[in-house]
């Protein structure tokens, strides 16, 4: 074999290697396996004779067709479309019919949580009138809908199904029981955590009663990202819309605020929090990983602002203006950068090789980590002066849980980077984290307002 | 002489089980083996065997790791569990029943003759 022919077979081996792996069903770990296959046989034909172009065309084509292949591999490997709702549905309907009922399901839930937020009026409670109480149970009355959708589509069994009824009452007694006022700080606090602890009810449904299961609780965060992106495409359509039929009845003179704020705004949001679930699972080959989409875009737009920034504030020597705020914005920050770093784990194949883009991820958590520590730094001292309150103890606290986070996480993929351990560990950390999180959301819901007196 | 689909799928499981069962192997390396053990009669199209030992894995019969071969390449191999291999006694009983039963149904005269189906079970 010549070194032209040699170099000629591999853009042949390159260009089937690319075919294959456009698959989605298809792992790279896998088109690596075929292709020891392929190079194998192409060998053992060389040996017997053939030229190695001849030996190529064989070897493809005792292969078989890439397309039946890869509907094998999609069968094995349903979590990699991770579709198994989808699949979940009964094998013998067709895909239409199955497509039709698992619509008319999520429309059955999404129409019960509409009308969920209007029964409190039934019982006096009127949105303008009693927001406290709306505030208080906002997320209920959104969420456990959502976790009965999901829980009605996993077939959670009775003791699973059980927990998560025991968990929506334990947030209904901390959302209502505590003498709170609507001004007060633990008031505000449970209105922001509530939601979250909730989530993680429904986390607990989706992965369908087996919770230590770290792959369905890695599909719980995707769930997580593409749900928000769909709720947020949703919720700007539905202003849109508000805003529009607004307008057009206003021309004729008909006034509809009174309907749009008290049945179309709260009814549709309500309703659109299980139909963004539906889509999430329905349209997944339409709009694949989104979230792992705007990961790319953003990673490196987020690691130039952040080092400029780090820049700035060393060129600068300004420092923080410590206002009381401020831990709260570095809060956002770090949950932007490990949502950035969490939503390209969970699209990769945790058998590959680290790429510029990982020590870009690595770049953009030293950043952040360094911003963080100097910005506690500055702040510690001042937390102490001014006392301890619901808001700071809050703050302080999820900014010491991201900030641990992040620093494993950068260490683990610095390893990743130079390849001495692999991605799977920082899966795992990732997943397991995510027990860090529930944990303190739950307890800034139900310990923190008895901790400070209510206040 | 051709082996329906149906059969070729439904012993294919069976086989690789039995395969492994031998020690540990490869996917080239089964298929040659399968070749060589059905005197070329059992054509498997190469690729399809290896979603099947994704799932044969998957559902534990299996166990794969990669190491690297002898030609520099990386290589994933495949070795039987505990579970797999009660899961090829299971098998076998299966088959003897089939084909005894076929033994048993099939006029004498005219057909090539079954051989014996030795499993010493």
């Amino acid at each position: 074999m010549t070194i032209d022919s040699g170099r000629d077979m591999e853009t042949q081996f390159a260009e089937w290697r690319t075919y294959m792996g456009r698959r989605r069903a298809v792992r790279a770990t896998d088109v690596e396996e075929l292709e020891d296959h392929l190079r194998t046989t192409v060998a053992e034909l060389v040996d017997v004779g053939l030229r190695p172009d001849e030996a190529f065309l064989v070897a493809v084509k005792r292969m078989g067709n890439q397309d039946a292949l890869a509907r094998e591999f999609a069968r094995v490997h349903s979590e990699r479309l991770w579709k198994q709702l989808v699949l979940a549905g009964d094998p013998q309907a067709s895909a239409t019919d199955r497509a039709r009922r698992d619509l008319l399901v999520a429309v059955s839930f999404a129409a019960v949580a509409a009308i969920g937020i209007k029964v409190p009026a039934l019982f006096g409670l009127d949105l303008s009138g009693d927001e406290a109480f709306y505030q208080r149970n906002i997320s209920l009355f959104a969420l456990v809908p959502l976790a009965a959708y999901v829980a009605f589509r996993r077939r959670v069994g009775i003791a699973p199904a059980g927990v998560l009824v025991a968990l929506f009452a334990l947030g209904a007694v901390g959302a209502n029981t505590y003498p709170l006022a609507e001004d007060s700080q633990s008031f505000a606090l449970t209105f922001i955590h509530l939601p979250l602890a909730l989530w993680f009810v429904v986390g607990l449904a989706y992965v369908g009663g087996d919770w230590r299961s770290q792959r369905k609780w890695m599909d719980v965060i995707r769930f997580t990202g593409e749900w928000l992106i769909y709720f947020v495409l949703i919720a700007l359509g539905g202003g849109v819309l508000t805003g529009m039929t607004f307008g057009v009845f206003r021309a004729i003179g008909v006034d509809i605020e009174g309907f749009v704020q008290s049945w179309l705004m709260p009814c549709g949001a309500m309703g659109a929090v299980v139909i963004a679930a539906w889509l999430v699972e329905a349209k997944q080959s339409v709009i694949e990983n989104m979230a792992p989409v705007l990961t790319r875009v953003f990673t490196p737009l987020f690691t130039a602002a952040l080092l400029t920034f780090l820049g700035a504030m060393l060129w600068t020597r300004n420092l923080i203006d410590i206002d009381r705020n401020v831990l709260i914005i570095f809060d956002l920050l770090l949950v932007v950068v490990i949502g950035l770093l969490l939503y390209s784990i969970s699209a990769r194949e945790p058998a590959t090789r680290p790429t510029p883009f990982d020590r870009l991820q690595l770049a953009l958590a030293v950043s952040a980590l360094l911003i963080d520590v100097v910005v506690l730094l500055a702040i510690t001292g001042r937390i102490t002066e001014w006392g301890a309150t619901p808001n700071r103890a809050a703050a302080l606290g999820e900014n010491v849980i991201l900030l641990a986070n992040l620093t494993w996480t950068a260490f683990l993929l610095a390893g990743f980077v130079r390849q001495r351990r692999p991605l799977a560990h920082l899966e795992q950390w990732q997943t397991r984290y995510v027990a860090v999180y529930a944990l303190w959301v739950w307890i800034v819901v139900l310990a923190f307002p008895p901790l400070f007196r209510f206040a | 002489m051709y082996v329906t689909k149906d059969l070729v799928a439904a012993s294919a499981t069976p086989m690789v089980l039995g395969i492994l069962a031998n020690g540990e192997s490869y996917g080239y390396a089964i298929l040659k083996q399968v070749n060589e053990a059905s005197g070329g009669q059992l054509a498997w199209t190469d690729g399809l065997l290896y979603p099947l030992l994704h799932r044969l894995e998957r559902l534990g019969h299996i166990e794969s790791g990669w190491r690297t071969s002898s030609s520099g390449r990386r290589r994933k191999y495949y070795q039987i569990t505990e579970q797999g291999r009660a899961e090829l006694a299971d098998q076998r009983r299966q088959w003897v029943a089939v084909v005894n039963a076929l033994k048993n149904t099939w006029p004498a005269g005219g057909l090539p003759p079954l051989p014996a189906l030795s499993l010493g079970v």
